[in-house]
């Protein structure tokens, strides 16, 4: 029988958008969230009661010494269906995490509903970039390249200009550019290649260590600088790391200060869910609008293929 | 007890020694701890009382059910033995059975269970190795036929009380109070000792006495949900316990209160209950009434453990650095302060003395700020920082005081103290 509550839920697939605050671990963010989906779900008008036919005795109309003894039939409710005695229609749902973020990280964060969990491994296993804003601070080296781990050094930083920064943000670009051809199982001195660099499909394919396919410097205020990556295959440690690598690189210690992820794959910063929208209409909608666009992306790819 | 094997309780191991039982009592509680069972329904009384056996509980299940309105003559039902535990069971009013062959089929059944004392000469016996007293086609009157209820055997053993209630009388009253079921069920031996319970004989009397006390009809359900161990607490003690509440000043109505929040209250002994009270007054250095209003606002610290509040007030003293006086400030506006979390007491503090630049005494004058969250007093504090409106100062213009700042909705936050729109902060959230 589809109760409300049954189609509630079995509308509810696909993949969203959350912003993960900073500070919170990620499961609190998927619990939370399924938390909610669930109050939504359930909190559909339950069903009625399924009735059943009891007979009760009753004494009829007789003399005083021989009442007869009939049979009344009476309709009444089955208390087993009653929702205080099933509990929650519905007490879990498969809510699915896309790349995880660490606690000291904040930005977007994909999950995915039901049947929609399926999509990940579609995402992720093809090529996915995802975008990065890293402000960092020199003068200090920590021992988990963050602003809030155990100090290892103090460096002075007066010597570091935008200059100086750039030219060595442009030769980890250059070892990383290498790394994406290399990586592409593609040899480079083939006509194969060149056609693909020109559609801008080489890109590498599989199992690789995290790659940089992009890196500049947004803002440079000494100690503060901020950074804009775009990466594939990271891992949050590894962009600390990389800050702290940059740090080295100008002969100083920089440590990171703030994570923010503002894209992961085709979800921006946009479609993101702040945490006041964690409830079930944003969330349907959420999913509507990304199957509009994966509708909308599906029929520009068949056009274009014709 | 296990399904199909032959173990009594405790209860019926009792009932079973009883000297004078009469046999069919004796072949009633036997049947009890057969397995797969067929049974009509049960009569009203207790065991002792039953005027004849009621057979076919389900093993591990004790409970009352409907009294159907015609049980005067219950009827002796007829066991097919078998060697497994299997018992189908026929309807017949109560026979006087020839005592010997019963007696021996009783004693070769009695080994399996132990030393079981003989049953009274004049108790009827049933034969069990002769043939069976009803035959399936004799005829009955129409009355006798009427009055035969054969319903599904409800199962012996059940991880749900959805499988009972529709035949359970205390369960069926308990439903209608407003009581969450699902959720008793999942605690560990709540369902069976709600179905050992009797509504007319234990259940009444306590709701009448939760009534007394105060707790309104509505909140009974949720009472009672929280709090299923009070059906069985003895009513003497209850009775007790709020005369020892009511004999230190508490009002009616604070008694009301206090037991409506705090469900397990009256489950604690009054010894729990004045050793608690004492070391609140004397620890806080609070007088008696500040210590009542206290106690009526969160009346949870009578019931829990000592040990986390000793060590809230000393974080409060020795890492947050407040002073006696501004500890007890605090403790009477905000009584949650002593049973919350002290890593997110330390942190909060930490964020709001520290990068916030709040001194002691304006915290003591708004405690409230220990009552939010830490990443909602971070985002806002940031939000008003970067509209260059994070003045907490009060001799300074354009004061935002932390009460605003921490207990408002987010809409009103915005229009009122931020003079932003909600699309603005959630933006700005997203760039945190």
């Amino acid at each position: 029988m589809r109760t409300p509550a049954t189609r509630l839920y079995r509308s509810l697939e696909g993949l969203f958008a959350v912003y993960k605050p900073a500070g919170v671990h990620w499961k609190l963010v998927r619990d939370t969230v399924e938390t909610n989906l669930l109050k939504g779900i359930n909190s559909a008008p339950p069903p009625a009661l399924r009735t059943q036919v009891k007979f009760l005795l009753q004494s009829g109309a007789g003399s005083e010494d021989h009442k007869e003894v009939t049979l009344r039939p009476v309709r009444l409710p089955v208390l087993a269906d009653h929702p205080l005695v099933t509990g929650p229609e519905f007490q879990k749902l498969r809510v699915g995490v896309g790349h995880r973020l660490d606690v000291f990280s904040s930005g977007v964060f994909v999950l995915g509903v039901g049947n929609g969990n399926a999509k990940f491994k579609e995402m992720y296993e093809r090529y996915n970039t995802r975008d990065y804003t890293l402000e960092g601070e020199f003068g200090r080296a920590t021992d988990d390249f963050s602003h809030d781990g155990r100090v290892i050094e103090r460096t002075t930083y007066d010597h570091i200009t935008c200059d100086k920064l750039e030219r060595v943000l442009a030769t980890i670009q250059g070892a990383n550019q290498k790394a994406l051809l290399s990586y592409s199982n593609v040899d480079m001195r083939s006509q194969e290649a060149y056609e693909l660099a020109v559609r801008g499909m080489l890109f590498p394919e599989g199992k690789t260590p995290p790659i940089l396919t992009g890196l500049r410097c947004l803002d440079f205020q000494p100690p503060r600088f901020t950074l804009e990556v775009q990466c594939m295959n990271e891992t949050q440690r590894y962009l600390r790391r990389l800050l702290h690598e940059v740090g080295l690189e100008l002969r100083s210690s920089a440590v990171c200060v703030v994570i923010r992820r503002l894209r992961d794959g085709p979800f921006t910063l946009q479609e993101a869910l702040t945490r006041q929208r964690w409830t079930l209409p944003d969330v349907a909608q959420a999913i509507c609008q990304d199957h509009s666009i994966r509708r909308k992306r599906g029929k520009a790819f068949s056009q274009g293929a014709e | 007890m296990a399904l199909g094997g032959l173990h009594l309780c405790k209860k019926c191991s009792f009932f079973l020694g009883v000297r004078k039982l009469c046999s069919d009592l004796q072949q009633s509680a036997r049947f009890l701890h057969s397995a797969n069972v067929q049974f009509s329904s049960i009569p009203q009384s207790t065991f002792a009382a039953r005027p004849a056996c009621g057979p076919a509980w389900p093993v591990g299940i004790t409970g009352r059910f409907h009294k159907p309105p015609q049980t005067e003559t219950w009827k002796v039902t007829v066991c097919q033995y078998s060697d497994t535990t299997g018992v189908t069971l026929a309807g017949r009013d109560n026979q006087q059975l020839p005592a010997d062959p019963a007696q021996t089929g009783l004693i070769s059944k009695q080994s399996l269970f132990g030393t079981l004392p003989l049953s009274d000469s004049q108790a009827p016996l049933l034969d069990l190795d002769g043939s069976p007293p009803l035959a399936p086609f004799e005829e009955i009157s129409e009355e006798e036929a009427v009055q035969i209820h054969a319903a599904p055997a409800l199962p012996t053993v059940s991880v749900s009380l959805g499988d009972y209630v529709d035949r359970s009388e205390t369960l069926q009253q308990l439903l209608k109070l407003g009581v969450n079921l699902s959720k008793l069920e999942q605690r560990p031996n709540v369902g069976s000792m709600l179905l050992r319970l009797d509504f007319h004989a234990d259940v009444k009397d306590r709701l009448l006495f939760l009534k007394d006390v105060g707790v309104g009809d509505s909140r009974l359900g949720t009472f009672i949900t929280h709090n299923p161990f009070i059906l069985t607490e003895g009513l003497e003690n209850l009775r007790a316990r709020a005369t020892y509440l009511r004999s230190k000043k508490f009002s009616r109505e604070s008694v009301a209160t206090m037991v409506s929040k705090a469900p397990y209250l009256l489950n604690f002994s009054i010894e729990r209950l004045d050793n608690r009270l004492n070391f609140y007054q004397q620890t806080l250095g609070l007088s008696t009434e500040k210590t009542r209003n206290l106690v009526v606002r969160l009346p949870g610290l009578l019931c829990r453990s000592l040990e986390p509040v000793k060590e809230n007030l000393k974080v409060c003293e020795l890492e947050l650095g407040f002073r006696p006086n501004e500890i007890q400030h605090i403790v009477t506006a905000v009584p949650k302060v002593l049973t919350a979390n002290k890593k997110k007491l330390t942190e909060i503090f930490n964020y709001v003395h520290n990068t916030m630049g709040i001194p002691h005494a304006l915290i003591t004058k708004f405690p409230q700020v220990f009552n939010s969250r830490l990443l909602r007093i971070r985002e806002r504090h940031l939000f008003l920082q970067y509209l260059q409106r994070a003045q907490y100062d009060p001799a300074k213009p354009s004061y935002i005081s932390l009460h605003c700042f921490v207990s408002l909705p987010d809409r009103v936050f915005c229009s009122d103290v931020a003079k932003a729109t909600l699309e603005d902060f959630e933006l700005f959230q997203k760039t945190l």
